[in-house]
Protein backbone atom coordinates (compact mmCIF):
# COMPACT_ATOMS: atom_id res chain seq x y z
CA UNK A 1 0.00 0.00 0.00
CA UNK A 2 2.79 2.41 1.07
CA UNK A 3 4.70 1.94 -1.74
CA UNK A 4 2.11 2.16 -4.24
CA UNK A 5 1.16 5.85 -2.65
CA UNK A 6 5.14 6.59 -2.59
CA UNK A 7 4.95 6.04 -6.92
CA UNK A 8 2.00 7.93 -6.83
CA UNK A 9 3.55 10.83 -5.52
CA UNK A 10 6.58 10.22 -7.96
CA UNK A 11 4.19 10.51 -10.70
CA UNK A 12 2.79 13.25 -9.62
CA UNK A 13 5.97 14.91 -9.47
CA UNK A 14 8.15 13.87 -12.19
CA UNK A 15 4.97 14.00 -14.68
CA UNK A 16 2.22 15.95 -13.70
CA UNK A 17 -0.07 13.42 -13.26
CA UNK A 18 -1.96 14.14 -10.20
CA UNK A 19 -4.20 10.95 -8.71
CA UNK A 20 -4.45 12.03 -5.23
CA UNK A 21 -7.00 9.19 -4.54
CA UNK A 22 -3.80 7.07 -4.34
CA UNK A 23 -1.80 9.01 -1.69
CA UNK A 24 -4.29 11.71 -0.16
CA UNK A 25 -5.57 9.48 2.73
CA UNK A 26 -8.95 11.91 2.50
CA UNK A 27 -9.31 11.70 -1.57
CA UNK A 28 -9.20 8.08 -1.16
CA UNK A 29 -12.22 7.39 1.53
CA UNK A 30 -13.82 9.81 -0.55
CA UNK A 31 -12.95 7.95 -4.00
CA UNK A 32 -13.82 4.53 -2.10
CA UNK A 33 -16.97 5.65 -0.16
CA UNK A 34 -18.49 6.64 -3.84
CA UNK A 35 -17.26 3.62 -5.60
CA UNK A 36 -19.36 2.12 -2.39
CA UNK A 37 -22.04 3.89 -2.82
CA UNK A 38 -22.58 3.43 -6.57
CA UNK A 39 -22.21 -0.70 -5.74
CA UNK A 40 -24.75 -0.02 -3.08
CA UNK A 41 -27.27 1.32 -5.30
CA UNK A 42 -27.13 -0.78 -8.34
CA UNK A 43 -27.50 -3.75 -6.09
CA UNK A 44 -30.93 -2.02 -4.33
CA UNK A 45 -32.34 -1.34 -7.69
CA UNK A 46 -30.71 -4.67 -9.60
CA UNK A 47 -33.07 -6.50 -6.96
CA UNK A 48 -35.83 -4.48 -6.51
CA UNK A 49 -36.70 -4.01 -10.41
CA UNK A 50 -35.82 -7.46 -10.84
CA UNK A 51 -38.52 -8.71 -8.37
CA UNK A 52 -40.78 -5.29 -9.51
CA UNK A 53 -40.63 -6.27 -13.45
CA UNK A 54 -41.63 -9.45 -12.97
CA UNK A 55 -44.01 -8.71 -10.94
CA UNK A 56 -45.21 -6.25 -13.55
CA UNK A 57 -44.70 -9.12 -16.03
CA UNK A 58 -47.16 -11.16 -14.73
CA UNK A 59 -49.65 -8.23 -13.94
CA UNK A 60 -49.40 -6.80 -18.11
CA UNK A 61 -50.61 -11.06 -18.67
CA UNK A 62 -53.45 -10.21 -15.77
CA UNK A 63 -57.49 -11.42 -16.67
CA UNK A 64 -58.90 -8.35 -15.40
CA UNK A 65 -58.11 -5.81 -18.31
CA UNK A 66 -58.15 -2.82 -15.58
CA UNK A 67 -55.30 -4.59 -14.17
CA UNK A 68 -53.25 -4.58 -17.47
CA UNK A 69 -53.87 -1.11 -18.49
CA UNK A 70 -52.19 -0.25 -15.17
CA UNK A 71 -49.34 -2.04 -15.47
CA UNK A 72 -49.01 -1.24 -19.37
CA UNK A 73 -49.25 2.54 -18.40
CA UNK A 74 -46.70 2.09 -15.45
CA UNK A 75 -43.99 0.27 -18.57
CA UNK A 76 -44.76 3.31 -20.94
CA UNK A 77 -44.21 6.22 -18.57
CA UNK A 78 -41.37 5.15 -17.01
CA UNK A 79 -39.90 3.93 -20.51
CA UNK A 80 -40.97 7.15 -22.54
CA UNK A 81 -39.87 9.82 -20.41
CA UNK A 82 -36.35 11.36 -19.47
CA UNK A 83 -34.63 9.37 -16.56
CA UNK A 84 -33.25 12.92 -15.35
CA UNK A 85 -36.80 13.94 -15.26
CA UNK A 86 -38.30 10.97 -13.30
CA UNK A 87 -35.34 11.51 -10.72
CA UNK A 88 -36.21 15.44 -10.00
CA UNK A 89 -39.85 14.31 -10.25
CA UNK A 90 -39.10 12.21 -7.34
CA UNK A 91 -36.84 14.27 -5.42
CA UNK A 92 -37.93 17.88 -5.88
CA UNK A 93 -41.76 17.33 -6.37
CA UNK A 94 -42.59 14.12 -4.04
CA UNK A 95 -39.50 14.18 -1.60
CA UNK A 96 -40.63 17.53 0.09
CA UNK A 97 -44.22 15.96 0.51
CA UNK A 98 -42.93 13.17 2.97
CA UNK A 99 -43.48 13.78 6.66
CA UNK A 100 -40.18 14.40 8.24
CA UNK A 101 -38.47 12.49 11.10
CA UNK A 102 -37.31 14.52 13.68
CA UNK A 103 -36.77 17.38 11.27
CA UNK A 104 -35.02 14.98 9.13
CA UNK A 105 -36.55 13.82 5.57
CA UNK A 106 -38.06 10.68 6.11
CA UNK A 107 -36.06 9.66 2.88
CA UNK A 108 -32.46 11.00 1.84
CA UNK A 109 -31.60 11.19 -1.95
CA UNK A 110 -30.03 7.88 -2.12
CA UNK A 111 -33.83 6.73 -1.06
CA UNK A 112 -35.22 8.52 -3.35
CA UNK A 113 -32.47 7.35 -6.18
CA UNK A 114 -32.88 3.69 -5.47
CA UNK A 115 -36.83 4.35 -5.85
CA UNK A 116 -36.68 6.36 -9.35
CA UNK A 117 -33.88 4.19 -10.76
CA UNK A 118 -35.56 0.81 -9.90
CA UNK A 119 -38.92 1.97 -11.02
CA UNK A 120 -37.55 3.04 -14.71
CA UNK A 121 -35.37 -0.55 -14.58
CA UNK A 122 -38.46 -1.97 -13.59
CA UNK A 123 -40.44 -1.22 -16.76
CA UNK A 124 -37.31 -1.93 -18.85
CA UNK A 125 -37.17 -5.37 -16.96
CA UNK A 126 -40.96 -6.30 -17.39
CA UNK A 127 -40.70 -5.55 -21.27
CA UNK A 128 -37.77 -8.66 -21.36
CA UNK A 129 -39.53 -10.43 -18.89
CA UNK A 130 -42.80 -10.38 -21.00
CA UNK A 131 -41.05 -11.06 -24.56
CA UNK A 132 -39.31 -13.57 -22.19
CA UNK A 133 -42.50 -15.43 -20.93
CA UNK A 134 -44.34 -14.93 -24.48
CA UNK A 135 -42.08 -17.34 -25.54
CA UNK A 136 -42.48 -19.65 -23.47
CA UNK A 137 -44.38 -22.47 -25.47
CA UNK A 138 -48.30 -22.14 -24.37
CA UNK A 139 -48.09 -25.93 -24.42
CA UNK A 140 -46.06 -26.25 -21.79
CA UNK A 141 -48.88 -24.05 -19.53
CA UNK A 142 -50.94 -26.16 -20.71
CA UNK A 143 -49.10 -29.00 -18.92
CA UNK A 144 -48.98 -27.44 -15.81
CA UNK A 145 -52.55 -26.16 -16.01
CA UNK A 146 -53.27 -29.79 -16.02
CA UNK A 147 -51.19 -31.27 -13.13
CA UNK A 148 -53.42 -29.08 -10.76
CA UNK A 149 -51.11 -26.38 -10.64
CA UNK A 150 -52.41 -22.91 -9.36
CA UNK A 151 -52.17 -19.74 -11.44
CA UNK A 152 -49.37 -18.42 -9.17
CA UNK A 153 -47.31 -21.75 -9.49
CA UNK A 154 -47.55 -22.00 -13.22
CA UNK A 155 -45.58 -18.61 -12.90
CA UNK A 156 -43.22 -19.03 -10.32
CA UNK A 157 -42.48 -22.51 -11.17
CA UNK A 158 -42.63 -22.78 -14.97
CA UNK A 159 -43.39 -19.80 -16.97
CA UNK A 160 -40.51 -17.61 -15.00
CA UNK A 161 -37.79 -19.87 -14.35
CA UNK A 162 -38.14 -20.95 -18.64
CA UNK A 163 -38.68 -17.30 -19.07
CA UNK A 164 -35.49 -16.59 -17.39
CA UNK A 165 -33.85 -18.37 -19.36
CA UNK A 166 -34.82 -17.15 -22.44
CA UNK A 167 -34.61 -13.55 -21.19
CA UNK A 168 -30.39 -13.84 -20.06
CA UNK A 169 -28.80 -11.82 -22.54
CA UNK A 170 -31.43 -8.78 -22.71
CA UNK A 171 -31.18 -8.57 -19.34
CA UNK A 172 -27.14 -8.52 -19.14
CA UNK A 173 -27.56 -5.73 -21.43
CA UNK A 174 -30.35 -4.01 -19.07
CA UNK A 175 -28.07 -4.52 -15.77
CA UNK A 176 -25.10 -2.67 -17.36
CA UNK A 177 -27.56 -0.02 -18.33
CA UNK A 178 -28.49 0.26 -14.78
CA UNK A 179 -24.91 0.54 -13.43
CA UNK A 180 -24.51 3.22 -16.09
CA UNK A 181 -27.87 5.44 -15.53
CA UNK A 182 -26.73 4.83 -11.46
CA UNK A 183 -24.51 8.44 -12.65
CA UNK A 184 -27.79 10.74 -12.70
CA UNK A 185 -28.27 10.50 -8.85
CA UNK A 186 -25.77 12.77 -9.11
CA UNK A 187 -27.91 15.39 -9.91
CA UNK A 188 -29.62 15.35 -6.56
CA UNK A 189 -26.09 14.88 -4.78
CA UNK A 190 -26.31 11.19 -3.67
CA UNK A 191 -22.80 10.64 -2.91
CA UNK A 192 -22.22 7.85 -5.85
CA UNK A 193 -18.46 7.36 -7.69
CA UNK A 194 -19.14 10.60 -10.28
CA UNK A 195 -20.30 12.78 -7.36
CA UNK A 196 -17.50 11.92 -4.97
CA UNK A 197 -15.55 12.36 -8.04
CA UNK A 198 -16.58 15.38 -8.92
CA UNK A 199 -15.58 16.79 -5.54
CA UNK A 200 -12.37 15.13 -5.93
CA UNK A 201 -11.35 16.76 -8.75
CA UNK A 202 -12.78 20.53 -8.29
CA UNK A 203 -10.35 20.46 -5.40
CA UNK A 204 -7.64 19.10 -6.60
CA UNK A 205 -8.28 20.30 -10.44
CA UNK A 206 -7.16 17.32 -11.48
CA UNK A 207 -9.97 16.54 -14.35
CA UNK A 208 -8.48 14.54 -16.83
CA UNK A 209 -6.71 12.13 -14.42
CA UNK A 210 -10.48 11.47 -12.49
CA UNK A 211 -12.29 11.07 -15.93
CA UNK A 212 -9.74 8.14 -16.90
CA UNK A 213 -9.88 6.57 -13.12
CA UNK A 214 -14.10 7.00 -13.77
CA UNK A 215 -14.09 5.44 -16.85
CA UNK A 216 -11.96 2.59 -15.79
CA UNK A 217 -14.27 2.37 -12.61
CA UNK A 218 -16.91 1.77 -14.45
CA UNK A 219 -15.71 -0.98 -17.71
CA UNK A 220 -14.14 -2.73 -13.86
CA UNK A 221 -17.83 -3.10 -12.57
CA UNK A 222 -19.72 -3.64 -16.11
CA UNK A 223 -17.37 -6.09 -16.32
CA UNK A 224 -18.00 -7.97 -13.27
CA UNK A 225 -21.25 -7.75 -14.65
CA UNK A 226 -20.94 -9.50 -17.76
CA UNK A 227 -18.54 -11.66 -16.03
CA UNK A 228 -21.19 -13.12 -13.83
CA UNK A 229 -24.25 -13.12 -15.87
CA UNK A 230 -21.80 -15.23 -18.14
CA UNK A 231 -21.62 -17.82 -15.53
CA UNK A 232 -25.11 -17.91 -14.59
CA UNK A 233 -26.17 -18.23 -17.63
CA UNK A 234 -23.86 -21.35 -18.23
CA UNK A 235 -25.18 -22.25 -14.86
CA UNK A 236 -28.81 -22.39 -15.75
CA UNK A 237 -28.12 -23.65 -19.13
CA UNK A 238 -30.28 -26.82 -19.52
CA UNK A 239 -30.05 -29.22 -22.60
CA UNK A 240 -32.19 -29.29 -25.34
CA UNK A 241 -33.74 -25.33 -24.13
CA UNK A 242 -33.22 -22.23 -25.74
CA UNK A 243 -29.64 -20.83 -27.48
CA UNK B 1 -59.00 -48.19 -8.17
CA UNK B 2 -61.83 -50.62 -9.89
CA UNK B 3 -62.13 -53.34 -6.93
CA UNK B 4 -65.86 -52.39 -6.36
CA UNK B 5 -67.77 -55.71 -6.38
CA UNK B 6 -69.11 -57.54 -8.54
CA UNK B 7 -72.98 -56.67 -7.59
CA UNK B 8 -72.23 -52.68 -7.22
CA UNK B 9 -73.77 -50.65 -10.43
CA UNK B 10 -71.85 -49.75 -13.45
CA UNK B 11 -71.85 -45.88 -13.04
CA UNK B 12 -69.68 -43.77 -15.45
CA UNK B 13 -67.04 -42.44 -14.26
CA UNK B 14 -66.77 -39.69 -17.39
CA UNK B 15 -70.01 -39.00 -19.33
CA UNK B 16 -69.90 -36.62 -21.47
CA UNK B 17 -73.49 -35.32 -22.99
CA UNK B 18 -74.10 -33.36 -25.71
CA UNK B 19 -70.89 -30.85 -25.48
CA UNK B 20 -70.61 -28.34 -28.46
CA UNK B 21 -67.61 -26.29 -28.83
CA UNK B 22 -66.45 -23.54 -30.94
CA UNK B 23 -63.75 -21.62 -31.79
CA UNK B 24 -65.19 -18.02 -33.28
CA UNK B 25 -67.05 -19.14 -35.90
CA UNK B 26 -65.90 -22.35 -36.17
CA UNK B 27 -67.92 -25.25 -34.54
CA UNK B 28 -65.30 -27.82 -33.82
CA UNK B 29 -67.59 -29.89 -31.20
CA UNK B 30 -71.32 -29.95 -32.15
CA UNK B 31 -72.95 -32.64 -29.71
CA UNK B 32 -70.55 -34.94 -28.65
CA UNK B 33 -72.05 -37.77 -25.97
CA UNK B 34 -69.66 -40.41 -24.22
CA UNK B 35 -69.27 -42.67 -21.20
CA UNK B 36 -66.51 -44.33 -19.67
CA UNK B 37 -66.89 -47.11 -16.88
CA UNK B 38 -64.27 -47.25 -14.48
CA UNK B 39 -61.73 -49.24 -15.09
CA UNK B 40 -62.36 -49.06 -18.88
CA UNK B 41 -60.29 -47.68 -21.66
CA UNK B 42 -61.87 -45.95 -24.25
CA UNK B 43 -60.24 -45.14 -27.63
CA UNK B 44 -61.50 -42.29 -29.81
CA UNK B 45 -60.47 -42.61 -33.43
CA UNK B 46 -61.65 -40.29 -36.83
CA UNK B 47 -59.43 -37.90 -38.97
CA UNK B 48 -57.25 -35.16 -37.85
CA UNK B 49 -58.96 -31.76 -36.95
CA UNK B 50 -62.24 -33.75 -36.41
CA UNK B 51 -61.98 -32.60 -32.54
CA UNK B 52 -60.62 -35.03 -30.87
CA UNK B 53 -58.02 -32.88 -28.50
CA UNK B 54 -60.53 -30.32 -27.96
CA UNK B 55 -62.88 -33.23 -26.41
CA UNK B 56 -60.26 -34.47 -24.08
CA UNK B 57 -59.01 -30.86 -23.07
CA UNK B 58 -63.05 -29.67 -22.20
CA UNK B 59 -62.73 -33.65 -20.06
CA UNK B 60 -59.95 -32.02 -17.85
CA UNK B 61 -61.30 -28.65 -17.77
CA UNK B 62 -58.24 -26.95 -20.07
CA UNK B 63 -61.21 -25.24 -22.54
CA UNK B 64 -64.87 -24.59 -21.24
CA UNK B 65 -67.28 -25.93 -23.36
CA UNK B 66 -69.99 -23.97 -24.60
CA UNK B 67 -72.95 -26.32 -24.03
CA UNK B 68 -73.68 -29.73 -22.41
CA UNK B 69 -72.36 -31.42 -19.14
CA UNK B 70 -69.09 -33.31 -18.92
CA UNK B 71 -68.68 -35.15 -15.76
CA UNK B 72 -65.73 -36.63 -14.22
CA UNK B 73 -66.80 -39.10 -10.90
CA UNK B 74 -68.37 -36.42 -8.41
CA UNK B 75 -67.09 -32.73 -10.86
CA UNK B 76 -69.52 -31.07 -12.97
CA UNK B 77 -66.72 -29.68 -14.94
CA UNK B 78 -69.05 -27.63 -17.27
CA UNK B 79 -70.13 -25.87 -14.20
CA UNK B 80 -66.43 -24.66 -12.41
CA UNK B 81 -65.61 -21.43 -12.14
CA UNK B 82 -63.48 -20.60 -9.21
CA UNK B 83 -60.02 -21.79 -9.36
CA UNK B 84 -59.89 -23.95 -6.71
CA UNK B 85 -62.37 -26.57 -8.16
CA UNK B 86 -60.28 -26.56 -11.41
CA UNK B 87 -57.59 -27.75 -9.58
CA UNK B 88 -58.94 -30.49 -7.61
CA UNK B 89 -60.91 -31.60 -10.74
CA UNK B 90 -57.10 -31.81 -11.68
CA UNK B 91 -56.09 -34.05 -9.51
CA UNK B 92 -58.03 -36.30 -10.10
CA UNK B 93 -57.94 -36.27 -14.13
CA UNK B 94 -53.91 -36.40 -15.42
CA UNK B 95 -53.61 -35.83 -19.25
CA UNK B 96 -50.82 -36.79 -21.70
CA UNK B 97 -49.67 -34.81 -24.61
CA UNK B 98 -48.62 -35.69 -28.24
CA UNK B 99 -45.42 -33.67 -27.98
CA UNK B 100 -44.49 -34.75 -23.97
CA UNK B 101 -44.59 -31.37 -22.62
CA UNK B 102 -42.58 -32.11 -20.01
CA UNK B 103 -40.73 -29.31 -17.99
CA UNK B 104 -37.24 -29.23 -20.14
CA UNK B 105 -35.48 -26.99 -17.14
CA UNK B 106 -36.05 -30.20 -14.40
CA UNK B 107 -34.49 -33.28 -14.57
CA UNK B 108 -36.60 -36.37 -15.57
CA UNK B 109 -37.17 -37.08 -11.00
CA UNK B 110 -37.70 -33.24 -10.44
CA UNK B 111 -40.58 -33.43 -13.54
CA UNK B 112 -42.62 -36.01 -11.60
CA UNK B 113 -42.51 -34.93 -8.60
CA UNK B 114 -42.64 -31.28 -8.80
CA UNK B 115 -46.74 -31.60 -8.82
CA UNK B 116 -47.39 -34.07 -5.98
CA UNK B 117 -44.78 -31.80 -3.90
CA UNK B 118 -46.73 -28.58 -5.41
CA UNK B 119 -50.23 -29.60 -5.48
CA UNK B 120 -51.14 -32.49 -3.47
CA UNK B 121 -48.67 -30.96 -0.59
CA UNK B 122 -46.72 -34.26 0.07
CA UNK B 123 -43.65 -35.05 1.81
CA UNK B 124 -40.87 -35.29 -0.14
CA UNK B 125 -39.68 -38.18 0.95
CA UNK B 126 -43.03 -40.04 0.07
CA UNK B 127 -43.21 -38.03 -3.45
CA UNK B 128 -39.44 -39.20 -4.31
CA UNK B 129 -39.71 -42.90 -3.33
CA UNK B 130 -42.87 -42.88 -5.04
CA UNK B 131 -40.99 -41.30 -8.50
CA UNK B 132 -38.42 -43.60 -8.36
CA UNK B 133 -40.63 -46.49 -8.31
CA UNK B 134 -42.61 -44.59 -11.50
CA UNK B 135 -39.82 -44.57 -13.28
CA UNK B 136 -39.10 -48.32 -12.97
CA UNK B 137 -42.42 -48.82 -13.87
CA UNK B 138 -42.20 -47.02 -17.33
CA UNK B 139 -38.34 -48.92 -17.99
CA UNK B 140 -36.09 -45.75 -17.41
CA UNK B 141 -34.36 -46.78 -14.23
CA UNK B 142 -31.65 -44.99 -14.46
CA UNK B 143 -32.43 -41.80 -16.19
CA UNK B 144 -33.70 -39.81 -13.31
CA UNK B 145 -31.29 -37.24 -13.12
CA UNK B 146 -31.41 -36.74 -17.29
CA UNK B 147 -32.80 -33.57 -18.57
CA UNK B 148 -35.82 -33.94 -21.48
CA UNK B 149 -33.15 -32.67 -23.80
CA UNK B 150 -31.18 -35.26 -23.06
CA UNK B 151 -34.06 -37.97 -23.63
CA UNK B 152 -35.59 -39.97 -27.06
CA UNK B 153 -38.77 -38.79 -27.89
CA UNK B 154 -40.11 -42.27 -26.35
CA UNK B 155 -38.48 -42.05 -23.06
CA UNK B 156 -38.84 -38.68 -23.06
CA UNK B 157 -43.55 -39.62 -23.22
CA UNK B 158 -42.72 -42.10 -20.52
CA UNK B 159 -41.61 -39.75 -18.34
CA UNK B 160 -44.47 -37.73 -19.00
CA UNK B 161 -46.78 -41.08 -18.09
CA UNK B 162 -45.16 -41.16 -15.48
CA UNK B 163 -44.99 -37.75 -14.14
CA UNK B 164 -49.28 -38.20 -14.58
CA UNK B 165 -49.54 -40.94 -12.86
CA UNK B 166 -47.62 -39.55 -9.75
CA UNK B 167 -50.73 -37.50 -9.18
CA UNK B 168 -52.52 -41.00 -8.52
CA UNK B 169 -55.72 -39.95 -11.03
CA UNK B 170 -59.02 -42.23 -11.43
CA UNK B 171 -59.03 -41.03 -15.28
CA UNK B 172 -56.16 -40.88 -17.65
CA UNK B 173 -56.38 -38.87 -21.34
CA UNK B 174 -54.11 -39.96 -23.76
CA UNK B 175 -53.72 -37.34 -26.61
CA UNK B 176 -52.51 -39.23 -29.70
CA UNK B 177 -48.76 -39.85 -27.13
CA UNK B 178 -47.56 -41.97 -30.06
CA UNK B 179 -47.69 -39.65 -33.12
CA UNK B 180 -44.83 -37.90 -32.83
CA UNK B 181 -42.27 -40.93 -32.26
CA UNK B 182 -40.67 -43.70 -34.35
CA UNK B 183 -42.02 -46.50 -34.79
CA UNK B 184 -39.53 -48.38 -32.76
CA UNK B 185 -40.07 -45.83 -29.49
CA UNK B 186 -44.03 -46.21 -30.12
CA UNK B 187 -43.83 -49.33 -28.98
CA UNK B 188 -41.85 -49.06 -25.55
CA UNK B 189 -44.78 -46.57 -24.57
CA UNK B 190 -47.72 -48.82 -26.31
CA UNK B 191 -46.54 -51.65 -23.90
CA UNK B 192 -46.61 -48.70 -21.29
CA UNK B 193 -49.77 -48.07 -21.66
CA UNK B 194 -51.25 -51.13 -22.17
CA UNK B 195 -49.71 -52.26 -18.64
CA UNK B 196 -51.85 -49.41 -16.76
CA UNK B 197 -54.82 -50.23 -19.00
CA UNK B 198 -54.77 -53.90 -18.06
CA UNK B 199 -54.33 -52.54 -14.26
CA UNK B 200 -57.63 -50.85 -14.35
CA UNK B 201 -56.53 -47.62 -15.18
CA UNK B 202 -59.56 -45.52 -16.95
CA UNK B 203 -58.50 -44.20 -19.95
CA UNK B 204 -59.47 -42.12 -22.85
CA UNK B 205 -57.00 -42.45 -25.89
CA UNK B 206 -56.92 -40.74 -28.81
CA UNK B 207 -55.49 -42.76 -31.20
CA UNK B 208 -54.30 -43.51 -34.72
CA UNK B 209 -53.06 -46.79 -33.61
CA UNK B 210 -55.69 -48.68 -34.73
CA UNK B 211 -54.28 -52.13 -33.99
CA UNK B 212 -53.50 -50.62 -30.30
CA UNK B 213 -57.00 -49.88 -29.83
CA UNK B 214 -58.83 -52.67 -31.23
CA UNK B 215 -56.40 -55.02 -28.74
CA UNK B 216 -56.93 -52.86 -25.36
CA UNK B 217 -60.23 -50.63 -26.04
CA UNK B 218 -62.99 -51.34 -24.19
CA UNK B 219 -65.11 -49.25 -26.47
CA UNK B 220 -64.15 -47.10 -29.54
CA UNK B 221 -65.66 -44.10 -30.43
CA UNK B 222 -64.87 -42.75 -34.48
CA UNK B 223 -65.24 -39.31 -34.97
CA UNK B 224 -65.78 -36.71 -37.62
CA UNK B 225 -65.94 -33.56 -38.02
CA UNK B 226 -67.21 -32.91 -34.42
CA UNK B 227 -70.00 -35.57 -33.91
CA UNK B 228 -69.45 -39.08 -32.94
CA UNK B 229 -70.25 -41.27 -35.89
CA UNK B 230 -70.45 -44.41 -34.66
CA UNK B 231 -69.45 -46.39 -31.50
CA UNK B 232 -69.05 -49.89 -30.33
CA UNK B 233 -66.81 -52.30 -29.02
CA UNK B 234 -63.50 -52.79 -31.29
CA UNK B 235 -64.84 -55.94 -32.74
CA UNK B 236 -67.78 -54.47 -34.14
CA UNK B 237 -66.45 -51.18 -34.98
CA UNK B 238 -63.50 -52.55 -36.62
CA UNK B 239 -65.08 -55.90 -37.57
CA UNK B 240 -68.22 -54.71 -39.30
CA UNK B 241 -68.47 -51.14 -39.23
CA UNK B 242 -72.44 -49.36 -39.63
CA UNK B 243 -71.58 -46.18 -41.52
CA UNK B 244 -70.07 -45.68 -45.05
CA UNK B 245 -67.78 -42.89 -43.43
CA UNK B 246 -66.49 -45.06 -40.92
CA UNK B 247 -65.96 -48.19 -43.23
CA UNK B 248 -64.26 -45.03 -45.78
CA UNK B 249 -62.16 -43.76 -42.53
CA UNK B 250 -60.66 -47.70 -41.64
CA UNK B 251 -60.04 -48.32 -45.33
CA UNK B 252 -57.62 -45.22 -45.86
CA UNK B 253 -55.77 -46.19 -42.40
CA UNK B 254 -55.84 -49.76 -42.16
N1 LIG C 1 -57.51 -22.93 -29.43
C1 LIG C 1 -58.04 -23.01 -30.66
N2 LIG C 1 -58.45 -21.89 -31.32
C2 LIG C 1 -58.98 -21.96 -32.54
N3 LIG C 1 -59.17 -23.10 -33.22
C3 LIG C 1 -58.81 -24.25 -32.64
C4 LIG C 1 -58.22 -24.27 -31.33
N4 LIG C 1 -57.97 -25.55 -31.02
C5 LIG C 1 -58.37 -26.29 -32.06
N5 LIG C 1 -58.89 -25.52 -33.04
C6 LIG C 1 -59.44 -26.01 -34.31
O1 LIG C 1 -60.40 -26.96 -34.01
C7 LIG C 1 -60.38 -28.02 -34.93
C8 LIG C 1 -60.24 -29.33 -34.19
O2 LIG C 1 -58.98 -29.38 -33.58
P1 LIG C 1 -58.49 -30.59 -32.68
O3 LIG C 1 -59.42 -30.75 -31.54
O4 LIG C 1 -57.07 -30.36 -32.37
O5 LIG C 1 -58.65 -31.82 -33.68
P2 LIG C 1 -57.94 -33.22 -33.66
O6 LIG C 1 -57.27 -33.39 -32.34
O7 LIG C 1 -59.05 -34.19 -33.89
O8 LIG C 1 -56.98 -33.22 -34.79
C9 LIG C 1 -59.23 -27.74 -35.88
O9 LIG C 1 -59.76 -27.21 -37.04
C10 LIG C 1 -58.41 -26.72 -35.15
O10 LIG C 1 -57.81 -25.85 -36.06
MG1 LIG D 1 -55.27 -33.65 -31.87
Amino acid sequence: MDDIAAWFRWLHQTSGIKLTIFYDSYDRSRFLEGFATTLKLSAYCLILSLLLGAFTAWLCGSKIAAVRRAANGFVQLFRNTPPLVQLYFFYFALGPLLPKVGGMPLLGSLGWAVISLTLLEAAFAAEIFRAGIEAVPRAMIEAAESLGYSRAQVFRLVVLPLALRVTMPAMTNNLVNLVKTTTLAYAIAVPELLYMSAQIWSEQVNVPEMMVVLLISYVAIVGIINQVMQWLEARLRVPGFGQ
Amino acid sequence: MSDAGLDAPIVPIVRIVDVHKSFGAVEVLRGISLAVNRGEAVCVIGPSGSGKSTLLRCINGLIPVDRGEVFVGAHAVHKLRADQEMIALRKDVSIVFQQYNLFPHKTALENIMMAPIQVLKQSKEEVEARAHELLKKVRLAGKENSYPGELSGGQQQRVAIARALAMRPSVMLFDEVTAALDPETRKEVLVTIRQLVEEGMTSILVTHEMAFAREIAHNVYFTDHGVIVEEGTPAQLFGSPQKERTRAFLEQVL
